[in-house]
């Protein structure tokens, strides 16, 4: 399980890519991952699936602590590189209406 | 135990360490200088081209050792030059190594085709440029020993075919004839040939279809036979279980991009044929065109290759779909490896894609085809040269098909495949502590041909049942804890404090599938130590319904699991929830 996340030239955008399982075990590395950004405050969120294996509801409830984190109802967060099973998930949810899913 | 690099001659493994000369061709003058202090920093001479068609000329001129090029550049690109370059090198092997700022798996494929040797991304690195010059230079070094070395090498290839005898006794013994015994089956491959690379498996799968395969690893010798290993051990182990054709093209493409080197690679054909259903379902990944030649007609379709080679992309970007095309009575399957068009005959002259065509042109009976094509790819060759880079197949689709259901394995020797089964794994406290057993439970489950495509949802579906036994079950935990962001924290923290003062507890999985007339069912139960617990206003239906969009953080687990399976029960007391996932063979 490993998280990273990297800013933008711009310092606009941060892109937390989360690799392997997505789920409680991460949730200390995937908040310091935008709670400790130096270098500027990120106007927009990517989350990169591309690597996640697996993830669960767990998994759901820190995507929304970080929508909150980000503003909530005004939050920029993508979603992206999602597997069609994790979409499947997603659209279960009706997170289509609260982040970009991609 | 002694390798075979270990028998070469001494001086082709002896570093070279020495200075070379090295051509950069790249059009932007920033690239270029960039590039030539880093080389020159490593004590390397370099001569620099600022488009195609001066590192064309330089190249004449200096007898480079080695060659850089932009991909894309002025007056000649970067692949049309290195197309040049290889063809005035001639035999000497001067490594052309393109830079790239491209990344997609096309244009990467496109530079393979054209000669390139390898890549090297912009922003340059000095460590990976050294390591590339290293390793190319001791290609090289290795090439021009082999070449000024031909007695003793010689001697090593008498060495070379022993050994490779023993490792085709091996190979033999993983990649047994299978079903290539079947009259319906014709081929034609040297006796040696999966040490040039070619690979050819066939076998009947449970439920009756036949399976076949011809892959042209890139390469020679034992690293291209050492990737037949695994394809082998993977396609039986896998037909013989009951997959399907998808799963076991990404679990072998999954299996040689994990180990093959970067350029090694297998061009293949898999095929699955359905005799109940009169169909071929072919993935083409690399291979010349398959024929299709049908019978009644005496006229041919084309499967054209449509995906890149196995072992090429991780599995997250490969392609297993497949083209589908209906059979009759009589019609041919043909396949051949790109050793037919290049079969040289004694003047260099190749067979060509044209000669091929001729003979699919001539409106020949499909049972005469096969045999046409060989006879003139042998009389083009004559007799002096060998042969052994040719494989060819034809598979013809019976009238009767009961020899083909001969072969199908006997549910008792199945070997492994799991069909009815039950499980049981009671996790008590100290396991409970330390163990996370999803991971474990999804291999098992993965073992089952039908469940292997869902492991994905399955995963989350235990994930759930899981931390809902254990956290609302055993530990007590209330999910209205997480109602606000330090909540979910604290919520994670009183799970763990749980946890580590955990003395008497359990989480049970129970497991149990059954074969169906089309697929099966696995029923998961999960019982907890807990006194019991049900959540309010749960859907309990299978219906897979949407949840409503809300930004709070929990109470999603038990509806997801709910919509993803067939069924969700909690048992009283409410320590107990049961669900049903049912799964069909693919269509």
């Amino acid at each position: 399980m490993a998280i990273s996340s990297s800013l933008s030239p711009d310092s606009k955008t941060l892109t937390i890519q989360v690799e392997g399982r997505f789920d409680a075990s991460s949730l200390d590395e995937f908040r310091k991952c935008y709670e400790d950004v130096s270098g500027g405050v990120p106007e927009r969120y990517n989350v990169d699936l591309k690597n996640a294996v697996y993830l669960d509801s767990s998994a759901l409830g820190m995507l929304l602590v970080l929508r909150d984190y980000a503003g909530g109802e005004n939050a920029q967060i993508t979603i992206s590189n999602c597997s069609p099973e994790v979409k499947k998930i997603f659209s279960i949810s009706s997170f289509e209406q609260l982040f970009t899913i991609q | 135990m002694r390798s075979l690099q270990d028998r070469l001659p001494a001086e082709s493994a002896t570093e070279n360490t020495g200075a070379l000369k090295i051509l950069v061709a790249e059009d932007s003058a920033a690239d270029r200088l960039i590039l030539q202090s880093m080389l020159q920093r490593s004590g390397h001479e370099v001569v620099l081209a600022e488009d195609g068609e001066s590192a064309i000329t330089a190249f004449s001129e200096c007898h480079p050792d080695l060659v850089f090029l932009d991909v894309i550049m002025p007056n000649v690109n970067g692949i049309e030059a290195a197309r040049r370059i290889k063809s005035l090198a001639g035999d000497e092997l001067v490594p052309v190594i393109f830079l790239t700022s491209l990344a997609d798996a096309e244009s990467l494929a496109t530079c393979l085709d054209a000669g390139g040797d390898d890549f090297l991304s912009k922003p340059y690195n000095q460590i990976v440029l050294d390591s590339k010059i290293k390793a190319f230079s001791r290609m090289r070094e290795m090439h021009r020993t082999v070449a000024h070395q031909k007695d003793q090498i010689a001697l090593h290839n008498k060495h070379l075919i022993q050994e490779q005898n023993v490792a085709k006794q091996v190979f033999d013994k993983i990649a047994h004839a299978g079903a290539l015994k079947l009259d319906i089956i014709r081929y034609y491959m040297s006796a040696l040939a999966v040490f040039n690379g070619d690979v050819l498996l066939a076998e009947v799968s449970p439920r009756g279809s036949l399976f076949v395969v011809l892959g042209d690893f890139t390469g020679h010798g034992l690293p291209a036979a050492i990737g037949s290993m695994p394809l082998a051990a993977t396609f039986y182990g896998m037909v013989g279980k009951g997959f399907s054709l998808a799963d076991i093209l990404r679990e072998i493409n999954q299996k040689l991009y994990q180990t093959l080197p970067v350029g090694l690679f297998c061009c293949a054909t898999c095929v699955d044929i359905n005799f109940k259903k009169n169909r071929i379902s072919v993935w083409n990944g690399g291979l010349p065109d398959n024929i299709l030649y049908r019978h009644k007609t005496r006229t041919y379709e084309r499967v054209k290759s449509s995906h890149l080679p196995l072992g090429v992309l991780s599995n997250r970007d490969f392609k297993a779909d497949t083209q589908v095309l209906h059979l009759e009575p009589g019609d041919h399957f043909l396949m051949w490896s790109d050793g037919i068009q290049e079969a040289r005959n004694r003047a260099g002259v190749m067979f060509g894609e044209d000669n091929i065509n001729a003979v699919l042109d001539s409106s020949l009976d499909a049972s005469a085809v096969y045999a046409q094509i060989l006879k003139n790819v042998q009389e083009h060759i004559g007799s002096t040269e060998k042969d052994d880079d040719i494989s060819l197949v034809d598979i013809t689709f019976p009238e009767d098909d009961s020899k083909v259901q001969g072969l199908v394995p006997k549910s008792g020797m199945r070997n492994g495949y799991l069909e009815d089964w039950e499980l049981t794994l009671t996790l008590v406290a100290s396991s409970l502590k330390t163990f996370n057993p999803l991971s474990l439970l999804i291999h098992v489950i993965s073992e089952v041909p039908g469940l292997r495509q869902n492991s994905s949802v399955l995963y989350t579906v235990l994930s759930e049942l899981f931390n809902n036994a254990l956290e609302h079950g055993v530990l007590g935990l209330e999910s209205s804890i997480k109602s606000s962001p330090t909540g979910f924290a604290e919520y994670y923290r009183l799970r763990k404090e749980g946890l580590e003062a955990l003395t008497e507890a359990f989480v049970r999985f129970e497991f149990r599938h059954e074969v169906r007339e089309n697929g099966g069912m696995l029923t998961i139960t999960v019982v907890d130590s807990g006194k019991g617990f049900v959540p309010q206003d749960l859907p309990l239906t299978g219906d897979p319904q949407k949840l409503p969009a809300s930004a709070q953080y929990y109470g999603r687990g038990l509806t997801l699991v709910a919509s993803i399976c067939d069924s969700l029960q909690i048992l009283p007391p409410g320590n107990r929830v049961r669900v049903q996932f049912s799964w069909n063979y693919e269509e």
